[in-house]
């Protein structure tokens, strides 16, 4: 989009609880076409991350290549960006937070680059179950390659050139519920109320986190015939439950009558309470949650909310048993062994 | 009459043996028995692609005048494995000793009467002393080891206190280990008194020397320079670099109180993902290294590509093998040069270093630590699987603990926070082509940037203008010379003569014991290259002499190209000296084929006064 941001902000905009204004998580301007879901996917992570009051710095965020993976440029500028190659993301990621597991790691890819080009890598950052968000941007084609059906196209859908797809769509969440993921999601680009508290209950998860968003790609996939547009997704979404964030200590409280909601508490004290739907299921169950996204799928719906929640497995640096201290702030003096070692080292070896 | 070939402390031995069967700890005892004797050793393995089965053969070298490279041919062979050993039997120099099982006699078409014929009934043997199958397997091996030492004149002392030592632990395999040593050793001494000419005596040459792999070596440097995050891939002939390095950091680096580790080592999926790890933890501010070979090398390629533009330091180690393709995936080779220091699409040059032996494994890998964070680029180790997998007697590993590491131009929080100017992640602000880089988490306002594998300007803002991207790419070339400077240094021995030899890795061994015997009939000067890009005193070697040998073990003379291509030098001056058998390079090869073309060019090219 070729229009000028303004700087201003006004003078009294609100401060979150570390003193920083929502001016604080945003990125540079988007340039993708107007539009785009992806966009309103950026505006969610940095109103989340804005909300729970993370200090932009400790953020690392993380993307391949794609239309999807050039948004981190748009939310986040105080925070340190990579832009890697096509499909590996993941392990640029799984490096980087083996280096330092304090920071907070947003990796974020696209259909293409997750399901077709980085499928390996994306099965084996879910299988180490690596702390950190996976997002992916899910327009069902290659927009920086004007529209080309990616994997995640459902079968018989179609694009702007008006070819129906003639191969089977991989879901990925069925995917990560498969592989081990800790936390499954799906959400819609156009509906914030639900992603955004997706979105910090994937910050909030200790272990790998995955959202899979439906963001209708507005120049090449957003036709009637086409199962990632607007109108076919607003029109087939199908909701776990009604899905709300609240932080650990907080005053806030969700009114919904008795017997229709759930609470699921974080492991830092946060919640989510969910609006039970009629068709409730075990969220800790991973065949529950598998049966439901086929059920839902076969009526042509897709379903979205929280799909499975499961805290209990270690992390990637639990898996492999590292120090608390990031490895990176380590001294040469911790590091290196020394001479010291050399003349016992030395002696077994001749 | 024929005559036996007699020598002390100067001959080849070779064992055919069968993979899978426990030999390589028996012939690994009998090498190591010689360099405890004092005696300088070089022990190949030449082993298939394999479990259990297979041929697999281990050659030793001893060498009183300290000759450490491969020599070509055997004097001795110690002929246990039935599939070979017509083979073991035809090639065995005229003159030496077959050495073989003779609880079967030998077929009638084994009728050479230019060899000795030890025969040792090794079955019978073990079946008399031992009942259980698998101990009967594993001290055949023992027994051969026993017979040798009586038939090479070797101390047994060294063998037995060779045996207490390895076995310290499990303390009683020891008498069992040294009983069959004795029962080999007796019956050589009862049945082939005064028939072998070969001799192994003490000596006191080697000093303070050990005995190492070089991918063990490589691995202890990368614990020395600080590594914590290790990404990799099992190929062979690399894989044991990181087991190296796990074990030794299972030494060194696990935590004493809380039992935890001070280093993350993660198998990837393939060999994209280990780099893309090293990658991402480098960017990250953590040392980290990923070892591989060629097939690695090449799906490494556009991650390198990614590391060289946005500059992020890689520490990368090539245990190359014989390619193309899958190649000769046990077999030795110097052919990824090009792959290596070219790899990535568009305009890359990669910074190489050709270590020698085990010991220089170790300082390579810190050096090239050290390397890769000030130059913010990728660093290749070219090592290779005969200096990666076999045990090689070398200087012991050396550390002064006033060393510091350098890590480059990385800027602080305080750095940060007082900085005058505005910053850019791709300024060259001191000229030397060298930005300032800073790492995630430093500072909560400045700082941040953007790392992208598309075209970016100084302040790391993406950039279509093909000025500003012509600028990086010639400050990249900047730094290309930067880096001339700061890579270890050649070797350069002579300095008078018209002709010079070059050559590097692990042609070193069998190319210094060329030159030796080449000198005394030529004057020829000679340079071992250590490092790509090449610094300055290879091209001023190049351009002092009108003759100059490459001896490369590939066959299309990669460093000979990439000397052409970096320096602009007449190709016409290169004669080249090629070993592509997947063998390690022979002096004799080098000798006979250096002084063929030594005459060649002698008698074309007459010399000017």
């Amino acid at each position: 989009m070729t229009f000028i941001r303004p700087n201003f902000r006004h003078p009294e905009l609100s401060t979150n609880a570390i003193g920083q204004s929502i001016k604080s998580y945003e990125g540079a301007l988007s340039t993708l076409c107007a539009g785009c879901g992806h966009d309103s996917i950026s505006a969610a992570i940095i109103k989340s991350c804005f909300d729970l009051n993370l200090q932009p710095h400790k953020i690392a965020k993380i993307s391949g290549i794609g239309c999807s993976s050039k948004t981190p440029t748009y939310f986040l500028g105080k925070a340190h960006g990579f832009n890697s190659v096509h499909g590996r993301m993941p392990s640029v990621t799984t490096g980087a937070n083996m280096a330092n597991r304090d920071l907070l790691y947003i990796g974020v890819s696209g259909d293409g680059d997750t399901a077709s080009i980085g499928m390996g890598q994306f099965a084996h950052v879910v299988r180490r179950n690596l702390n950190m968000v996976y997002i992916v941007m899910n327009n069902g084609c290659y927009g920086l390659t004007k529209g080309q059906d990616s994997a995640t196209a459902d079968k018989g859908s179609a694009s702007k050139k008006g070819v129906p797809s003639v191969f089977d769509s991989i879901d990925l969440c069925q995917l990560a519920l498969q592989l081990g993921a800790g936390m499954v999601a799906r959400s819609f680009s156009g509906d914030k109320h639900q992603l955004i508290p997706l979105i910090k209950a994937a910050i909030r998860h200790p272990g790998f986190a995955f959202i899979d968003v439906v963001s209708p790609c507005v120049t090449f996939n957003n036709t009637p015939a086409s199962t990632k547009g607007y109108e076919w997704v607003r029109d087939h979404l199908e909701a776990t439950g009604t899905i709300d964030f609240i932080p650990a200590k907080s005053e806030i409280t969700i009114d919904y009558p008795p017997g229709t909601s759930r609470q699921v508490e974080l492991h830092d004290g946060s919640e989510l309470v969910l609006q039970k739907n009629a068709e409730d299921y075990d969220l800790s169950s991973r065949k529950a949650a598998m049966n439901r996204i086929e059920a839902v799928r076969e009526q042509q719906h897709i379903l979205t909310g929280l799909i499975y929640h499961n805290e209990s497995a270690a992390d990637t640096h639990g898996l492999i048993n590292t120090v608390r201290q990031p490895l990176n702030e380590l001294s040469q003096q911790t590091l290196c062994p020394g001479s010291g070692v050399l003349d016992s080292l030395n002696e077994s070896l001749r | 009459m024929m005559n036996n070939i007699t020598a002390t402390n100067d001959f080849v031995i070779r064992f055919a043996n069968v993979n899978g069967s426990g030999s390589a700890s028996a012939n690994n005892l009998f090498s190591k028995a010689v360099f405890r004797l004092g005696v300088p050793v070089a022990a190949k393995n030449i082993f298939p692609s394999n479990i259990q089965g297979l041929p697999t053969w281990f050659e030793v070298r001893i060498s009183e005048q300290g000759y450490l490279g491969r020599r070509g041919g055997y004097d001795f062979v110690v002929a246990v494995n039935g599939q070979t050993m017509v083979r073991d039997y035809q090639e065995l120099l005229p003159g030496g000793y077959f050495f073989y099982d003779s609880s079967k006699r030998l077929p009638d078409t084994f009728t050479r009467e230019d060899i000795t014929l030890i025969g040792i009934p090794l079955t019978d043997i073990c079946n008399a002393h031992y009942t259980e199958p698998r101990l009967r397997q594993i001290f055949k091996n023992i027994i051969y080891v026993g017979a040798l030492a009586y038939l090479f004149e070797m101390d047994f002392t060294v063998f037995e206190d060779s045996i207490k030592s390895q076995f310290a632990k499990k303390a009683k395999l020891i008498e069992p280990n040294i009983k069959a040593l004795r029962l080999g050793f007796d019956y050589a001494e009862e049945h082939h008194k005064a028939c072998c000419g070969l001799n192994i005596h003490r000596r006191d040459l080697n000093g303070d020397q050990i005995m190492m792999e070089g991918n063990a070596a490589a691995g202890l440097g990368a614990v020395f320079a600080g590594a914590t995050v290790a990404g990799w891939y099992p190929i062979t002939p690399s894989t044991s670099v990181v087991e190296a390095f796990e074990k030794y950091c299972k030494a060194y680096r696990v935590d004493e109180q809380s039992g935890q580790n001070k280093f993350a080592i993660l198998q990837a999926e393939d060999e994209l993902a280990a780099i893309g790890i090293v990658i991402g933890a480098s960017w990250n501010g953590a040392r980290a290294f990923t070892a591989t070979s060629g097939p690695g090398v090449s799906l490494m390629s556009e991650f390198l590509g990614l590391a060289y533009f946005s500059e992020i330091p890689v520490m990368l180690m090539d245990i190359q093998r014989t390619g193309p393709s899958t190649g000769m995936p046990t077999r030795t080779q110097q052919s990824d040069l090009l792959a290596a220091a070219y790899a990535s699409h568009g305009d890359t040059k990669n910074v190489l270093l050709f270590p020698a032996d085990p010991t220089e494994c170790f300082a390579h890998t810190v050096i090239g630590f050290d390397l890769a964070e000030r130059l913010q680029t990728p660093v290749i180790l070219m090592s290779d699987l005969d200096l990666g997998m076999n045990v090689h007697q070398c200087d012991p590993i050396n550390w002064d603990d006033d060393y510091t590491y350098d890590r480059g131009k990385v800027l602080t929080e305080e750095q940060l926070e007082h900085l005058g100017e505005r910053w850019g992640r791709y300024l060259d602000v001191d000229g030397d082509g060298i930005p300032y880089r800073t790492i995630p988490g430093t500072h909560p306002e400045k700082g941040a940037f953007f790392t992208r594998g598309s075209s970016h300007d100084e302040y790391a803002a993406y950039t279509e203008d093909g000025t500003v991207y012509a600028r990086g790419m010639e400050r990249l070339l900047v730094k290309w010379d930067t880096a001339k400077t700061l890579v270890p240094k050649a070797d350069v021995s002579g300095q008078s003569a018209s002709v010079g030899v070059i050559y590097y890795g692990t042609s070193a061994w069998s190319a210094d014991e060329a030159l030796e015997t080449l000198r005394t009939t030529h004057d020829i000067d000679a340079m071992r290259i250590k490092a790509f890009p090449f610094g300055v005193e290879v091209r001023e070697f190049i351009e002092a002499h009108d003759t100059l040998f490459v001896i490369e073990q590939n066959r299309d003379a990669q460093m000979k190209t990439l000397l052409v291509n970096e320096l602009s030098v007449d190709p016409n001056q290169f004669v080249e000296v090629l070993n592509i058998d997947g063998m390690p390079i022979t002096a004799s090869y080098l000798v006979e084929s250096i002084n063929r073309q030594l005459a060649d060019v002698q008698s074309t090219v007459p010399r000017e006064a």
